[in-house]
């Protein structure tokens, strides 16, 4: 018997995935809206992607081609244990390259080449409530949602000015999904916030601590909150990049040595091999 | 002249203890009604059936709003009298830290009702929360300092300017002089009284201090044990009480 045969396809029992499956597809039929489901104990901490894990396990076929990132890396120690653990599991076929996946699974990124219709984009959210830091409570927040009161989210930004000059939160950018739901598009560079809207992939948000599922579907209108005199913009390190030279994409900073010295990579390593392997040719290449 | 506010047979009862019963009065614009009584006496019931924090088991709360005339603010649905509660009337708590977010700065709570309504130009927003806070005698070089490091008094202020802010019709007032030492009351007192003067406000003021009403309020209720025991222009009840219960408490202030 192979491994793959001695679980149920991707982990969890038939139940449960019809279980998220319908969460999955409630929170499509509402974009943004936050759909509880009842999180299952997996085998890794809270925190390493519980959520996202669920997601995918109940969105999976085994004709699927299955990619995981973590904050736009494929070798980090989060991808590859979630990926080795859809291998053992599921038996499916994992890859490194987004064209050629169909699902996949990320943290903390979006990737740099866009999207199609074939895909499906899982993130993991730590935290789903954009409110949860000014309103403490959930009867409270759940309130303010069905409601559309969401000045209380433009106060987060009055302060960040006030304190700082200009909208300092850089990540976990609170959006607007079709004018209604405010939503949480878990903690992906502020970068990355364009890419949310308008995408032709299905975006769906698992968070298993908070037992949260919300989703946007396939050509969502998705803005980011700002003010008229601020308004929103999508910043990264000014630079490019320094193996591939890209300047359009997410850079990570590195630090090299005790001396400075720095080195600017693009975060998606995907995107980075792909460019490198056609030729382009950063400065710090070696 | 069509009231501002009628309060018609407000009852609420915590299970078999009364919170108050049958309360009536009618509230015209720019008039400001004082409650008194003793402490457990149902002031404080009767304000928050009055501003939605608690559903009354009998009566109606009529406000005259600006886009359909009077309507029922019990009756209305959530969301009208949620947009009530943060255009047309504003709500000063007895404690300051009650009604103000303590983690966000002065400017931020004075902002806050703006954004609600939807206000989205930062310059604007900004520049009005330092007027505001000048209005209430706070240095504008305070607009970013969190409300932790202000003063009793001054966080109280805050909370007023944070409540006048989107300019509303009614502001419900419970004990705004309360816990802070005589001085500063006057002063807020004082600015109270200039700001509903030069505003045209009309206020609910819930309080046990004979003064604050004295100062503030054209007309007087006067409660014990739920019931309104008796009502009038706020220099007669007070100078000619009628009901023992109100010759007792106007008895009991102290003459210095």
């Amino acid at each position: 018997m192979t491994e793959a045969s001695e679980y149920n396809f991707a982990y969890l029992d038939e139940q449960t995935k019809r279980m998220i499956r319908r969460a999955i597809l409630k929170g499509l039929a509402i974009p943004g809206y936050q759909v509880p489901f009842a999180s299952r104990e997996m085998p890794m901490p809270y925190g390493w992607g519980t959520g996202g894990v669920q997601v995918s396990a109940a969105v999976l076929t085994p004709d699927d081609t299955f990619k995981v990132i973590d904050q736009g890396a494929d070798d980090t120690t989060n991808a590859v244990s979630i990926r080795s653990f859809f291998e053992r599991t599921a038996g499916v076929e994992t890859t490194t390259a987004t064209s050629e996946a169909s699902v996949i699974q990320t943290r903390h990124r979006i990737p740099e080449e866009p999207l199609t219709e074939d895909q499906i984009l899982v993130y993991q959210v730590p935290i789903p409530e954009p409110l949860r830091f000014l309103e403490p409570r959930e009867s409270e927040t759940r309130k303010m949602h069905s409601l559309e009161e969401y000045g209380l989210m433009h106060v987060k930004l009055y302060e960040d000015i006030s304190r700082h000059g200009h909208i300092a939160t850089s990540y976990a950018y609170p959006v607007k999904v079709e004018g209604s739901y405010v939503m949480d598009p878990s903690p992906i560079p502020k970068f990355d916030n364009p890419k949310l809207g308008d995408m032709a992939a299905i975006q769906l948000f698992g968070a298993g601590r908070e037992q949260r599922i919300y989703a946007l579907p396939p050509y969502t209108q998705v803005a980011s909150l700002d003010f008229e005199d601020h308004p929103f913009e999508a910043s990264k390190a000014d630079h490019p990049c320094g193996l591939c030279d890209a300047t359009d994409s997410y850079l990570d900073e590195v630090i090299m040595d005790d001396q400075g010295g720095r080195m600017f990579v693009c975060s998606d390593t995907d995107y980075c091999e792909a460019r490198r392997a056609a030729g382009h040719k950063g400065k710090d290449a070696a | 002249m069509t009231p501002l506010l009628s309060v018609q047979g407000i009852t609420k009862r915590y299970g078999a203890h009364i919170g108050c019963a049958d309360v009536s009065f009618d509230l015209y614009p720019g008039e400001v009604m004082g409650i008194v009584g003793e402490s457990g006496s149902g002031k404080s019931t009767l304000l928050n059936c009055m501003a939605g924090h608690l559903a009354p088991d009998t009566g109606q709360v009529v406000f005259d709003t600006r886009a359909d005339g009077p309507k029922d603010t019990i009756t209305m649905s959530e969301p009208e009298r949620r947009m009530l509660g943060r255009t047309d009337w504003a709500f000063v708590h007895q404690h300051a830290r009650d009604g103000l977010r303590m983690g966000v700065s002065a400017g931020g709570n004075v902002g806050e009702r703006l954004m609600a309504v939807g206000e989205r130009h930062y310059g604007d927003i900004r520049g009005k929360a330092t007027d505001w806070l000048e209005r209430v005698e706070i240095d504008a070089g305070r607009v970013d300092d969190r409300p932790t490091t202000f003063s009793g008094g001054m966080q109280q202020r805050l909370q007023i300017a944070r409540n006048l802010v989107t300019g509303p019709r009614l502001v419900f007032m419970d004990e705004p002089t309360g816990g802070l030492d005589v001085s500063v009351q006057a002063r807020l007192l004082d600015l109270l009284r200039g700001l509903v003067r030069d505003m045209g406000l009309s206020a609910i003021i819930v309080t046990h201090d004979l003064a604050v009403v004295r100062l503030l309020a054209d007309r007087l209720m006067v409660m014990k044990s739920g019931r309104v025991v008796e009502a009038g222009l706020t220099d007669q009840v007070l100078d000619d009480p009628q009901h023992a219960y109100s010759q007792l408490l106007v008895s009991s202030v102290l003459q210095v």
